[in-house]
């Protein structure tokens, strides 16, 4: 009996670290410029299929994890540069369409310059599983769950310890406060949809191993990963983490004990009613709604 | 506040919906026209919640589908007559936005959208897994429209029972809007403390304009799973919700007439780029993004300001 | 001079009479109207249809085409939506006026568009593999591909053999999976086979260690079976094997491909599926009836395309020979001819099998057609 609470606890720590992940580029964006970047799940899709594709033209595993996350980095500066910046002060909802016609509009690209197949990458260091008091983990899982970690550190470091970092959470928090003090919000805005492509990028590549990829499957992915983002309560990185990691398990749960076929449900009905009863998610990042 | 102003939108409306027809060569183009008018019909309503009142709803596409299958499912299964189902879906599902929504509405900004995108899946999945009662992901086929003996078949009848609806639809939103109701929403809109301050229940304008959206949806949904004589879980979920929500605010938000050719335009659209094979795709989301850029509050309220200025 | 006069302006007029009726006289194409699902999450199987279709067209047309008229191909992309699916039948129908039609790469799409076909009386050839397409049988719809009740009645029929007879199923929330979950529910027992264990998983999802665990800890559970296609059934196989599962794993023929090999890795070995004869095309024995066929098949395409040939593709090819055969006897593009030539089609050997249709059977193929696959070294082989 154990031995199956264990192995729950295990797919839901493997699908949830990344959720996790893809939150918390989510969670940057959202940090340094108050959107919501719905393309989000994109770039963890260029990520994998550039590394695929780069592996394929016969570059070593480094290297063309290298160049992948190079390319999507580069993909951000454009849609920030070519897409959001001309939008200047441009409302919310004209945003969220501005981003969800970039995540079509990527999909399109990826379609033509690479394939529609679903495309598999070699996890690390091996598909051996790990097993612990008789569930079994996949080493790959540990890994995202490492790195996340390690990045949700990385980024707090970013935020509290250093200028550029307090200059992005400044022109975030109040534009044009931040611009008297002689921040240059354009560029702090760039800089975040870089960083956010990069690490949505080292996503792809961490989970692809796990999950294949294609060049469609940044929908679904982003998806989850701004449920979790909300859940965890957006703007906070360590909500990112709590957010994903619970979604993980009460999809897995879920699936465990109640129906299989609708841990999705079950794991959105959970979310409503924490939405419900903590307006603010879990731990309650983010500033509120200006009036 | 122009009634004039409306009034002639509305005798444009009722002008080009006659005249149509006369550059509809086959029934394939009156297929186009009839999915866009159902289109409308939904955005017009989701106008009243997303444009003037100021809300998001990433999940409306759950409205449209849950009157669409209560009319197959009251049609094909258990007989009822077609009317009473479509009626019958309509006031389902206004109580179920009545109860859900006092709860969802409370929240904000990003946290509703993403609750009622939660809301739109919940009710995706159970009609996909569900599928002894709904067909499951196949799909069901739907009878085709009866009132008292006659049926509504073919496209050129559909055509003209469709345009009539959206007729009437953008009356009454045109209406509810010049009425004090649509100035309580719009004083939401521009901020919700404030109006609270000046005496308007702000929960409860907001609620009725989920109510009234959720409704309509469900309508146009019943009347698409008449015509198509099918219905599949796909119209139920959240990529339909996305276009929706597209629609309305790419023809322009807080004006009836935008949410109506944001509808016409991006339905018929994808029928223009076919030619482009691959490149559909990369060529959508292209203009999704420009048109934005460019034309931030909508095609219509921009051109509408070209067009002032010019004659300015 | 008079003479040479009236010569020659007869020759000229007569040439440009010739040459103003010539353009009448020569040949309108023969239309060959397709909505498949290229895209979308279908686009497995709707783009090597799409692929096959255009290939053989070209190919056909360089021959001399049909009947003395070429063959021109109007195909639209549905992704996998049944409603634009009906629209783009629609407008094949309206406005491109096609003589025949093929496609409809789901079950879903397809049924969709049944009423608008059998209302303009035009004949549709499936490549979708519910059993529902040909049963109740309708008098213009056509399917190349086998049926899922097929593929669940010769998994049985090799767990029989295997003496296996209780089995857990684990299927997605697609169309194809849970009509052919449906099927295997229903002709389980007619083989001693009961059905203990019943999970499922979303389309895009990437762990079922929960539901295959739970079919592991079923009691008595000897084999599983994955209805379903695309990333679901080569994460399912690898995560039966990290779970350290031993028992037989049945896949089902919409993972008919090398691709889900790739996918799976080392965890595909040993893994079973019904397929057609393409898969296996060059180690058939040469007396294989179908042998020719399916090797012409697959070295064309693979050489086209540079990817690994999958049984969609051949569905297409199929569909498509079988409509220009069935119009190659009717003599004409008459669509009341072309419907009942195709319905008399018989001994057909195509990638699927040989096909002999009749008018109580619009598929024309049976239970043998279908192989039993087994992945050994990393590669299709044919089962013992």
């Amino acid at each position: 009996m154990f031995d199956q609470v264990l192995q729950f606890l295990f797919s839901g720590i493997t699908v949830g670290a990344i959720y996790a992940l893809v939150a918390l580029g989510f969670t940057l964006i959202y940090n340094s410029s108050r959107i919501i970047n719905f393309a989000q799940g994109e770039f963890v899709m260029i990520g994998g299929m550039a590394t695929v594709f780069l592996l394929g033209a016969g570059l070593p595993m480094p290297l063309a994890a290298l160049f992948a996350v190079a390319l999507c980095t580069l993909v951000g500066l454009a849609l920030e540069k070519l897409a959001i910046e001309p939008a200047g002060r441009a409302s919310v909802v004209a945003l969220i369409i501005i981003t969800i016609g970039a995540s079509i509009f990527l999909r399109g690209v990826a379609q033509l310059v690479w394939d529609k197949k679903l495309h598999a990458l070699p996890p690390f260091t091996g598909d051996a599983p790990i097993h612990v008091a008789g569930a079994t983990i996949l080493p790959q899982s540990l890994w995202v769950l490492i790195v996340t970690v390690f990045l949700v550190l990385a980024l707090r470091w970013f935020f509290t310890g250093t200028l550029l970092g307090k200059a992005m959470l400044a022109a975030a928090d109040n534009r044009d406060a931040a611009q008297l003090v002689g921040i240059n919000v354009r560029r702090v805005q760039l800089l975040s949809f870089a960083l956010s492509a990069a690490l949505g990028a080292a996503a792809g590549i961490l989970v692809a191993p796990i999950t294949l990829t294609a060049y469609d499957i940044g929908t679904m992915i982003g998806l989850k990963g701004f449920a979790a983002a909300i859940l965890g309560g957006i703007g906070s990185g360590p909500g990112a983490i709590v957010g994903g990691l619970v979604l993980g398990v009460v999809e897995s749960f879920g699936a465990g004990y109640v129906s299989s076929a609708y841990k999705d449900a079950i794991a959105f009905v959970v979310i409503l009613l924490v939405l419900f009863l903590l307006p603010r998610g879990l731990l309650g990042g983010g500033s509120a709604e200006r009036v | 506040m122009c009634a004039r102003r409306d009034l002639l939108g509305l005798a444009a409306l009722v002008a080009v919906v006659a005249v149509l027809p006369l550059f509809l060569p086959n029934r394939y183009f009156y297929d186009v026209a009839i999915l866009a008018g159902i289109n409308a019909i939904v955005c017009v309503g989701l106008n009243l919640l997303v444009g003037y009142a100021g809300q998001i709803s990433l999940g409306h596409a759950g409205f449209f589908g849950l009157g669409a299958y209560a009319s197959a499912i009251l049609t094909g299964r258990y007989g009822w007559p077609p009317l009473a189902a479509l009626g019958t879906g309509a006031v389902l599902v206004g109580a179920l936005a009545a109860v859900i929504g006092r709860p969802v509405l409370r929240l904000k900004g990003h946290y509703l959208a993403m609750a009622t995108l939660g809301m739109g899946i919940i009710v995706s999945i159970v009609i996909a897994t569900e599928d002894r009662v709904t067909g499951g992901p196949d799909g069901l086929a739907v009878v085709p429209f009866q009132v008292f003996g006659w049926s509504l078949k073919g496209e050129e009848t559909w055509y003209w029972a469709v345009a009539a609806t959206l007729v009437v639809t953008v009356a009454l939103a045109l209406n509810l809007m010049a009425s004090p109701i649509g100035r309580a929403l719009r004083s939401i809109h521009g901020s919700e403390i404030a109006a609270e301050v000046m005496g308007v229940d702000a929960a409860r304008y907001k609620l009725l304009a989920f109510v009234v959206s959720a409704v309509l949806a469900g309508v146009a949904g019943s009347m698409a799973a008449h015509y198509s004589g099918f219905i599949t879980p796909g119209k139920v979920g959240f990529f339909h919700s996305i276009e929706l929500v597209t629609m309305v605010i790419f023809g322009g938000m807080a004006s009836t007439f935008g949410a109506l050719v944001g509808a016409a335009v991006l339905t018929a659209l994808p029928q223009a780029l076919t030619s482009l094979r691959e490149y559909e795709l990369l060529v959508f989301g292209a203009l999704l993004m420009g048109t934005m850029i460019f034309m931030p509050r909508g095609l219509v309220p921009s051109l509408a300001a070209l067009w002032r200025r010019g004659r300015a | 001079m008079h003479r040479r006069t009236l010569v020659t302006a007869i020759v000229v007029l007569g040439a440009g009479v010739a040459g103003a009726l010539l353009p009448a006289a020569a040949q309108q194409p023969i239309k060959v109207g397709a909505f498949l699902s290229a895209t979308g999450p279908a686009a497995f199987l709707g783009d090597p249809e799409q692929k096959t279709l255009e290939m053989y067209i070209e190919e056909l047309n360089a021959k001399g085409g049909v009947l003395g008229r070429k063959l021109q191909l109007v195909s639209y992309d549905d992704g996998g939506d049944a409603e634009k699916a009906r629209t783009f039948t629609k407008r094949l129908i309206e406005q491109d006026n096609v003589d025949i039609i093929l496609g409809g790469t789901t079950t879903g799409t397809t049924m969709a568009v049944v009423p608008l076909v059998e209302q303009a009386g035009i004949p549709f050839i499936s490549m979708a593999g519910a059993v529902v397409i040909v049963e109740p049988v309708k008098k213009w719809v056509f399917k190349t591909p086998h049926t899922d009740r097929m593929a669940c009645e010769r998994i049985f029929t090799d767990m029989k053999a295997r003496k296996i007879a209780k089995i857990g199923m684990i299927s997605g929330a697609g169309g194809f999976d849970k009509s052919m979950r449906t099927e295997c529910l229903a002709v389980a027992k007619n083989f001693g086979v009961s059905i203990v264990a019943d999970e499922s998983y979303g389309a895009q999802d990437t762990d079922m260690t929960p539901q295959l665990t739970k079919i592991r800890n079923t009691a008595g559970v000897q084999a599983v079976v994955n209805p379903g296609f695309g990333q679901g059934p080569a994460i399912v196989t690898k995560n039966f094997r990290q779970l350290g599962m031993t028992m037989p794993l049945y896949q089902s023929h919409g993972v008919a491909s090398k691709q889900f090999i790739e996918l799976a890795g080392p965890a595909a070995e040993g893994v079973r599926l019904p397929a057609a004869a393409l898969l296996v095309a060059e180690i058939l024995p040469d007396s294989d009836k179908q042998k020719p066929v399916v090797v012409g098949y697959k070295k064309a395409y693979e050489a086209r395309f540079k990817s690994d040939v999958s049984t969609f593709g051949g569905h297409a090819y199929d569909a498509l020979m079988i409509a220009v055969d069935a119009i190659k006897r009717a003599g004409s593009t008459d669509k009341g001819k072309v419907r009942d030539a195709i319905e008399k089609t018989k001994g057909y050997i195509g990638t699927g099998g040989i096909v002999n249709m009749s008018d109580k059977d619009h598929m024309g193929l049976d239970v043998s057609a279908f192989r039993m696959l087994e992945v050994k070294n990393g590669s299709w082989a044919l089962a013992k």
